[in-house]
């Protein structure tokens, strides 16, 4: 116990004294957070739209006036005549061109048909799709409206319920997938290096000579950054709660227990990564891609895994971060209990042991 | 008869086909300074690897502190010291931190460190230096803190691979003072060095050849057996057969 003592010391000797690292590993999930938050979301708001209305009737007067009063666009430009709508896509700031044929308002209450064009910058399709979207039920609303008066029969409206996340915020899904990352890469890399270096500055060698036993030596390299991967996960619920609104649901002790199970995972992974490395460089790029492509493309929270063809499918179920992101969005976002999440949690308890067994017993034939 | 710290007897070691010792046998005494002389690649790592239980050997038989190589790794462990070929303490602790660290993960009590760190730390002149960072230290510093450590836990023996490569001679010097004073208290010191002046400062020197150990004597008698005015000379005459290359 007393050996156990010195050696974790000394590893947070080594963590305190690196600086610099200690502040990327610190930092990096709150940057992490902020940039998928507040950079890199899918949502639409305040588009730039232009009209190009060639009634200027009451009608369309109304529902301009309702496009831009929306959160999701405001109307940049007027346009004047067909030619204008090119120009205006040029300067790239366009997103869609609302154009209404002539006689819009006198059409429709004629005919009770009228026509409006909606055309968008298909150039990034998602964008696209989603501001049409937006734009056509605004259009319908206002259509509704004037149904009101005008007694419809037979009308099927469906009513949709946005569960867990009324508001469809990409926060309650990238959340749970920026915890799986940085916990994977963070433990992963740090323990693996931390063991790697060892060997570089050939201090491992005289700890093999020493009597201390290598279960010891695994534990004492494991344990100090488990805890450092512990303070990412609290950053990282304490930015998302507080900064991007982001409930915790479900209960925390799980929530943590489960956080604290995922990061053994990845600390065992480290081990076996610093098995098979000897340069701290290789251990880095092995823990930074092998383990940072996996969990982006196959995790589940960039790319829906059920679209994904078969083979693929398959092996997103050998990536530990796709059952964690699971578990956290069931805990945190759905409030689930632990029944609900056994058997991801049983998963993933399987792969530790595995990793630990390899790694294990990989480390004791070096002492042979 | 003073006893006997380390036999081997026809200890081989097999990588493959390659035979990396050859049926090497031999006795070292307690508080002997045993020299373990041979080119790069002559097998020298590999033997005193066995002697510390980091390899198991292929076939022979070898005890060290009186415990078997194929059983008794951890006794042994607990009765030797070992510093490494390069220069093996943590740059970013204090000297106090590395001594603290080493002696700790061999079961020293808080106060018996205490007490005997500030007995080293004079006699290397170091006390000024108890709370530097080693890598503000110069390498022969270094060096004989290195050593120092690896003797700070008394054990019986003490492996130096090449412990002095890289540092000036009077450096060398000095650390090889710090080796007599270690023997004189009656730790055996087993030492592998390339450096030739070093071989006579040792009490018996061996010379190994492409896994075998060609000659084995004190430097007078090798000196005079054959016919050599210094142990280079020695060297050079055994070493030029060697079909291992550098």
């Amino acid at each position: 116990m007393k050996q156990f003592i010195i050696f974790v010391r000394k590893e947070f000797y080594h963590i305190f004294r690196d600086r610099k690292s200690l502040l990327i590993i610190i930092m990096m999930p709150v940057v992490q957070i902020i940039l998928f938050g507040f950079a890199l979301t899918n949502e639409i708001k305040d588009s730039n739209i232009a009209i190009l209305d060639n009634s200027k009737d009451v009608a369309t007067a109304e529902i301009i006036h309702r496009l831009d009063a929306s959160r999701y666009f405001s109307v940049a430009r007027n346009l004047n005549t067909q030619k204008d709508i090119e120009t205006a896509f040029k300067t790239g700031k366009i997103r869609l061109v609302v154009v209404f044929q002539p006689g819009f308002q006198q059409t429709l209450l004629h005919t009770n048909h009228a026509q409006v064009q909606l055309i968008a910058d298909a150039t990034d399709p998602n964008t696209a799709t989603t501001v049409t979207n937006y734009a056509t039920n605004i259009i319908r609303d206002y259509q509704n409206d004037l149904n009101v008066l005008v007694a419809t029969p037979y009308m099927i409206a469906p009513q949709i319920r946005m569960l867990y996340n009324p508001q469809l915020k990409g926060a309650y899904n990238f959340v749970p997938g920026v915890m799986a990352m940085i916990l994977i890469i963070i433990s992963a890399m740090m323990t693996s290096v931390s063991i790697v270096r060892e060997k570089e500055i050939n201090t491992m060698e005289v700890l093999l000579v020493s009597p201390l036993k290598p279960l010891l030596f695994i534990l004492s390299k494991a344990i100090p950054y488990m805890f450092l991967s512990l303070v990412n996960v609290s950053t990282i619920l304490i930015v998302s709660v507080t900064l991007l609104e982001v409930p915790i649901n479900g209960s925390l002790l799980l929530l943590m227990l489960e956080a604290l199970l995922f990061i053994t995972t990845a600390v065992s992974l480290g081990l076996m990564i610093s098995n098979v490395t000897a340069s701290q460089q290789t251990a880095q790029m092995i823990s930074l891609l092998g383990l940072m492509l996996p969990t982006l493309l196959l995790g589940g929270f960039m790319f829906p895994i059920e679209s994904m063809p078969k083979p693929l499918q398959f092996m997103s179920n050998l990536v530990p971060s796709k059952w964690f992101f699971i578990i956290v969005k069931n805990v945190m976002i759905k409030g689930l209990g632990f029944k609900m999440i056994w058997k991801e949690t049983l998963i993933l308890l399987g792969m530790t042991l595995f990793f630990l067994s390899i790694s294990l017993s990989k480390f004791k034939t070096r002492l042979a | 008869m003073t006893e006997t710290v380390i036999t081997a007897d026809k200890l081989t070691k097999k990588f493959g086909d390659f035979i990396a010792t050859n049926e090497i046998s031999f006795e070292v005494k307690k508080g002997e300074i045993f020299g373990f002389l041979g080119a790069n690649g002559a097998g020298k790592t590999t033997a005193m690897r066995m002697f510390c239980g980091l390899l198991m050997p292929s076939s022979g038989a070898a005890s060290v502190a009186g415990f078997d190589v194929y059983k008794q790794t951890e006794q042994i462990k607990k009765s030797i010291g070992y510093m490494s070929q390069r220069f093996s303490l943590y740059e970013d602790l204090t000297v106090k931190e590395n001594i603290r660290f080493y002696a700790g993960i061999y079961g020293m009590s808080r106060s018996a460190i205490k007490e005997k760190s500030v007995l080293l730390l004079n006699q290397l002149n170091l006390s000024g230096e108890v709370n530097t960072l080693v890598k503000s230290l110069p390498l022969g510093w270094k060096q004989k803190l290195a050593f120092s450590v690896a003797i700070f836990h008394e054990p019986k023996i003490v492996f130096l691979d090449e412990p002095t490569g890289g540092v000036d001679p009077i450096t060398r010097r000095e650390f090889w003072n710090l080796i007599y004073q270690a023997a004189e208290r009656g730790i055996t010191i087993f030492v592998t060095t390339h450096y030739m002046d070093e071989a006579e400062y040792c009490n018996r020197v061996s010379i190994m050849v492409d896994g075998k150990i060609e000659a084995l004597d004190t430097p007078r008698n090798l000196k005079k057996t054959y016919a050599a005015k210094s142990m280079d000379e020695v060297f050079l005459q055994l070493v030029r057969g060697a079909k291992r290359g550098e």
